[in-house]
């Protein structure tokens, strides 16, 4: 099938469903990649590298809801907290509990598009950020300027990182 | 693009699907604070976890700051090259070469300076482990630490104080087989007892979490730190050795006052891993228990 012919009908209710193995597995190797982005050889003096796990995992399941089950945010946080330096289990709740809530505002939004999936994004990175900020740092670390820089870079990576997903998710969707 | 494509419709396979995808969210999340409550209440509970993934990540980090090196290391091969078999010889190129010569010239003075200071410290400290670099950090957490390219085969164990050639980096909090963590001195739990060099006042240098360090007096009220005030380690409480460069005065202040530490770890060439200054004290004896 041609992408041409693919892509004129929108709506194709007997089409295949994604291919199980790999379709699944993009999503989750994706969100992995994006935690193992703290092993590159720089060691900075100052938390600005943005949170790129969490990137990617809000970037699916904003831009492709069913790409990652409800309950991916545990086992990914897990691997992301074996690789942050944060105590274990900072990820593992905040993006559980981000996962979640996502599911109830969605429920209760009327309307979406980019600008609320931006909205919903920004939130939850002042969410995790700020609750990994409060779970590991004495309240007197001078820390909290450095953390605002990085949600700000944070935020405003993500019509990149939508870009990203949505070039994955054709890729992913498409081949068989 | 709003999915609202949540109805499961009459098929129960699905329904119960849907609703044990919920449960687990919410069973993830308790797991992940009960973890998080272990982890805070004993640190070092998930050290194995974290070093088998360091051990894992540690030799392709380690990889990564060697081509890195490599690639920074091309442009002044290339110079050279041209240099040597540069064609032309007119003026202009003569006096390029002068002064890319005198460049390299510096470069390796520089150099040459920098591994005679690093042999000095290798003559003073007798009791060093071995030296190694620096691969990667925690650049999105909070925290602040770094990952040694050693570990226990190279004899390094929790508790080792590191030293660059300018000063104190941190101590060894975690190891693994061939990597070791290391909590850098500006870490906001970083507590290293300090001397001021001069007068001996003892002080306390705590890190900030921005990359600087905090100087607070340890015996007396109303102490004045002045500008460019240097501070070593004093070797009280026996985990670093005493005479070791930590930070300077970078802002004057009365009893604190806020220090920039002599030791970058990013511009950091070798870290040397050091002994005890005393070796640790056995763990007191478990009370037998109350009948």
């Amino acid at each position: 099938m041609s992408q041409a012919e693919r892509s004129s009908i929108d709506y194709r209710p007997f089409a295949r469903a994604l291919p199980p193995g790999r379709a699944r597995v993009v999503p989750w190797a994706t969100v992995m990649a994006g935690s193992l982005v703290t092993i590159i050889p720089i060691v900075a003096s100052l938390p600005l590298l943005p949170p790129m796990g969490l990137v990617m995992l809000l970037t699916w399941r904003l831009l492709a809801r069913f790409s990652l089950r409800p309950w991916a945010g545990a086992p990914l946080g897990l691997f992301d907290d074996l690789l942050s330096g944060q105590p274990l289990g900072t990820s593992m709740l905040l993006w559980s509990l981000v996962m979640i809530g996502i599911d109830l505002v969605e429920q209760r939004l009327v309307f979406r598009d980019f600008w609320q999936d931006w909205l919903i994004f920004a939130a939850a990175t002042v969410f995790c950020v700020m609750g990994a900020r409060i779970v590991a740092l004495p309240l007197g670390a001078h820390v909290d300027g450095m953390l605002l820089a990085q949600i700000a870079m944070t935020i405003m990576l993500f019509p990149l990182a939508a870009r990203l997903v949505a070039w994955i998710d054709r890729k992913r969707g498409t081949e068989r | 693009m709003p999915t609202r494509d949540r109805r499961t419709g009459f098929s129960r396979r699905r329904q119960y699907g849907a609703f044990l995808g919920y449960v687990l969210a919410v069973a993830g999340a308790v797991v992940g604070a009960v973890l998080l409550v272990i982890s805070t209440s004993r640190p070092g509970t998930f050290a194995p976890a974290r070093m088998t993934v360091a051990t894992l990540t540690g030799p392709v980090s380690s990889g990564l700051d060697a081509v890195t090196r490599w690639i920074g290391a091309i442009p002044t091969a290339i110079g050279s090259w041209i240099n040597v078999h540069g064609e032309n010889a007119t003026l202009r190129a003569e006096v390029t070469r002068s002064r890319t010569a005198l460049m390299n010239a510096r470069t390796i003075a520089d150099d040459n300076r920098r591994l005679r200071r690093l042999l000095a410290v290798r003559d003073r400290s007798d009791d060093m482990v071995v030296a190694a670099r620096l691969v990667s950090s925690t650049p999105s957490s909070g925290r602040r630490f770094a990952l040694l390219n050693v570990g226990t085969v190279q004899g390094v164990h929790s508790g080792m104080p590191v030293r660059g050639p300018d000063g104190l980096v941190g101590r060894v909090t975690e190891v693994g087989p061939i990597t070791a963590r290391v909590l850098l001195l500006t870490d906001p739990e970083s507590v290293v007892p300090v001397r001021r060099l001069g007068d001996g006042m003892p002080a306390i240098a705590a890190g900030r979490g921005d990359g600087r360090i905090d100087i607070r007096s340890a015996e007396r009220t109303n102490v004045r730190f002045n500008m460019r005030d240097d501070f070593v380690t004093s070797g009280t409480g026996g985990l670093y050795p005493p005479g070791i460069p930590v930070a300077r005065v970078g802002k004057a202040g009365i009893d604190q006052a806020i220090a920039i530490p002599f030791a970058a770890p990013d511009a950091l060439d070798f870290a040397i891993v050091l002994n005890p200054f005393m070796p640790l004290p056995p763990p007191p004896p478990s009370l037998p228990s109350a009948p």
